[in-house]
């Protein structure tokens, strides 16, 4: 939760704090007050409707779940929060996993080179996205916009639009099982280990000076460009952040359900509202990793909690939607006020 | 339609940039809502009960012609005449294909290039992909008419669109349409197997055999709007109204495997157990199961589909389970009548195949360890040159 964007390094020009910067217990722009709110509400809604939620293996199949895609909010923050977009990411994941099934083949001895590989790819992937956006220039929206139909259409054609192939036991282990007889909890999913080093890594990552410039970048690159900050490598260094991220929750969202062309569909998507919902700008400058991932289990129990009501799943697009219309729109005003 | 709904799913995506994608065209309707009725909600305007009388009645229908080779019989067959097609080889044979964008074409395809290989009379064989888009299939039909083809057989990516391409091209060749339809009776032949009325009910039908009365019943469904898989669900729907089972959701999967898990794990969590699924189409089949295996629950009745991936586990995990099949075999028989058809002989039109079901009882003659996870069994390939290699078995 390193929100305070009112001391960069770099001495880039501070946010007032009266103009709502963001300190993690306030209610400005930026601020994760609303989201944990709505948050609790949801789990006290989820509770009364499902009341053994709060066991604790059926909580913790829950959070396996949501692991992936607050995986890839936190990927996706470090991008938005220094001013750009990444649009790829959901193709990123469908590409990792057809990847990983072709390569690995049901071999279990290929599993963990393929598993670097994936990594390697998804660094790539990103690096691509950071050079071509600051080094040429494209805004970042067409940059990811670009390597998602990219992406898309390379899987295609590499596959002739179905995966091949096939993972292995140990490859979907990561995503699908865990440790087992561990006291009250019953089995701790790898998914959730695998989140809960992501996420320390990432609330480090903004409390070290890079975070601090990184929010800089976000809130004003030529302010902090004046002040000595390679506003270029900070962005690049989101993406390839962002680019790991898809990778890492490729790795989890193949081990759980398997190989399928579907997997990353609308991720981008989904990981954004996600980000937003959290309390992050669009637009960078302000907003904390923490409330994107706690954006991302919210939206996750959104749609539990959705389903536990019998609503069906078409109109969880809709709801995605306006969560979007409506925290831009709320963020904007009290930027205003 | 019913193979290209990844496809459609990915191009819809990838050209939908707006927020919500494209599975917002769902519509509104919630059939997982509240007890009423069955729970299985409202019939389909797609719904046409000729149709399925009809293709009910046919699945117990004895097929003419070789029993070992289904790809040849025809279930009650009404010929035609074709002398005035006779013609001397060797053939040029055309084929404008919808596209190969999912494993059942795949497989499909590779059938049906296999069948060409058997027949030395056929000199060419030109194939245009459409890759799954209807304007470029009218202009790869156009194209094909321009190279002097004997023949022209049509996979349409969609029925409409496609049926003024289809009249255009009967005017100068003899047209075989296969797998979905068109609207026009020009075609020499349609081939296609029983249906999807068939296919829905042979699962819903095992479901309410298997499943204790007032069992809980997880209907899931790739999308709406498709008109196979609408007759799948719609078929479905007439058996588990009559019945006492409780259907108590209908869910879209859009085809993706983590979504099936996670909607499967959202119904256990709901209702505590589930005592069925039912699916239209077995891709996502194994992924349901898991979300049982997963969840520490016993496994449900299922309904999959002919899939390797699926029928292994089904031998594996001893699971209740029935496969219907729209067999991929299908796509040899276009070739075979393309040959009837220039040799003058008579050929069953419309050209109805069967449309065998995998059960418990013959499931071991169809699991096939050394061919890949998403390999249609119900193929008919085993003899063609080039199996198993071509079709990525070892």
């Amino acid at each position: 939760m390193s929100t305070d964007v009112a001391s960069p390094t770099g001495s880039a020009p501070a946010v007032p704090a009266g103009l709502g910067g963001g300190g993690r217990g306030g209610w400005g722009a930026g601020s994760i007050r609303p989201v944990l709110i709505i948050l609790v509400l949801l789990l006290i809604a989820v509770g009364i409707r499902q009341p053994d939620f709060y066991d604790p293996p059926v909580l913790l199949a829950f959070l396996k779940r949501a692991a992936p895609l607050i995986i890839l909010a936190a990927g996706q923050y470090f991008v938005i929060v220094a001013g750009d977009f990444d649009l790829s990411v959901g193709s990123l994941v469908t590409a990792e996993v057809v990847i990983a099934a072709r390569l690995i083949d049901g071999d279990p001895a290929a599993t963990w080179p393929v598993v670097a590989l994936l990594l390697a790819f998804g660094l790539l992937v990103g690096l691509v996205n950071g050079v071509v956006t600051t080094l040429l220039q494209v805004p970042s929206f067409i940059t990811t916009l670009g390597m998602y139909l990219v992406l898309v259409g390379a899987v295609y054609t590499w596959t002739g639009g179905s995966p091949r192939g096939a993972l292995s036991e140990e490859f979907r282990m990561l995503g699908r099982r865990g440790v087992d007889g561990v006291p009250v909890l019953g089995q701790l999913p790898y998914a959730v280990l695998v989140l809960a080093g992501v996420a320390v890594l990432a609330v480090l990552a903004m409390r070290a000076d890079f975070g601090k410039v990184l929010l800089a970048v976000g809130d004003n690159p030529r302010a902090a460009r004046l002040t000595g900050v390679r506003t270029a490598r900070v962005r690049t260094i989101a993406f390839l952040v962002s680019g790991a991220c898809a990778a890492v929750a490729a790795i989890l969202l193949g081990g759980f359900g398997g190989v399928s062309f579907q997997v990353g569909a609308g991720l981008e998507f989904t990981a954004i509202t996600a980000v937003v919902l959290g309390g992050v700008v669009l637009g960078g400058g302000r907003g904390s990793v923490a409330g994107a991932m706690l954006g991302a289990l919210t939206l996750q129990t959104l749609l539990t909690l959705l389903n536990l009501l019998g609503v069906s799943g078409a109109l969880s697009s809709a709801v995605q939607g306006l969560i979007i219309l409506a925290a831009v729109a709320v963020g904007t005003l009290r930027r205003r006020t | 339609m019913r193979r290209s709904t990844p496809v459609l799913l990915a191009v819809c995506t990838a050209l939908a940039v707006g927020v919500v994608g494209c599975t917002s065209d769902v519509p509104g309707a919630s059939p997982s809502a509240g007890p009423s009725g069955a729970g299985t909600g409202e019939t389909s305007k797609f719904f046409v009960q000729a149709d399925h009388d009809n293709e009910l009645a046919l699945r117990t229908k004895a097929a003419t012609g070789p029993a070992d080779k289904p790809w040849e019989q025809a279930l009650d067959p009404k010929t035609v005449d074709t002398a005035k097609y006779k013609k001397a080889g060797p053939y040029h044979l055309c084929f404008s294909n919808a596209g190969v964008g999912n494993p059942w074409r795949q497989v499909g395809f590779k059938n049906m290039q296999a069948e060409v290989k058997l027949h030395p009379e056929i000199k060419t064989f030109t194939v245009a992909d459409a890759e799954s888009k209807d304007d470029k299939q009218i202009s790869d039909i156009t194209d094909l008419l321009g190279k002097g083809c004997d023949a022209l057989i049509v996979s349409p990516n969609t029925t409409a669109t496609l049926t003024p391409a289809v009249e255009q091209a009967c005017a100068k060749v003899p047209v075989i349409v296969f797998d979905r339809g068109v609207n026009t009776k020009c075609p020499v032949t349609f081939i296609n197997p029983i249906g999807g009325y068939a296919f829905g009910a042979t699962g819903a039908e095992f479901l309410v055999e298997k499943v204790k009365p007032k069992g809980k019943i997880l209907a899931l469904r790739i999308l709406p709007g498709v008109d196979v898989l609408e007759a799948r669900w719609g078929a479905a729907k007439v058996v588990f109204d009559k019945s006492d089972l409780d259907v108590v959701g209908v869910e879209f999967t859009d085809g993706d495997a983590a979504k099936t898990k996670t909607i499967v794990t959202n119904y256990l969590q709901r209702f505590g157990d589930i005592d069925g699924i039912w699916m239209d189409a077995g891709a996502t089949a194994v992924a349901a199961a898991e979300a049982f295996e997963d969840a520490g629950k016993p496994f449900p009745a299922i309904v999959g589909e002919d899939q390797q991936d699926f029928l292994k586990m089904w031998q594996d995990k001893k699971l209740t389970a029935i496969a219907p099949t729209y067999p991929t075999y299908q796509w040899r028989t276009p070739v075979i009548a393309a040959l009837q058809i220039l040799g003058g002989q008579p050929v069953p039109s419309p050209w109805k195949l069967p449309q065998p079901t995998i059960t418990q009882d013959n499931l071991s003659n169809f699991v096939q360890k050394d061919m890949p996870p998403l390999h249609y069994a119900m193929c008919g390939c085993s003899t063609l040159p080039g199996y198993p290699g071509d079709w990525g078995g070892k």
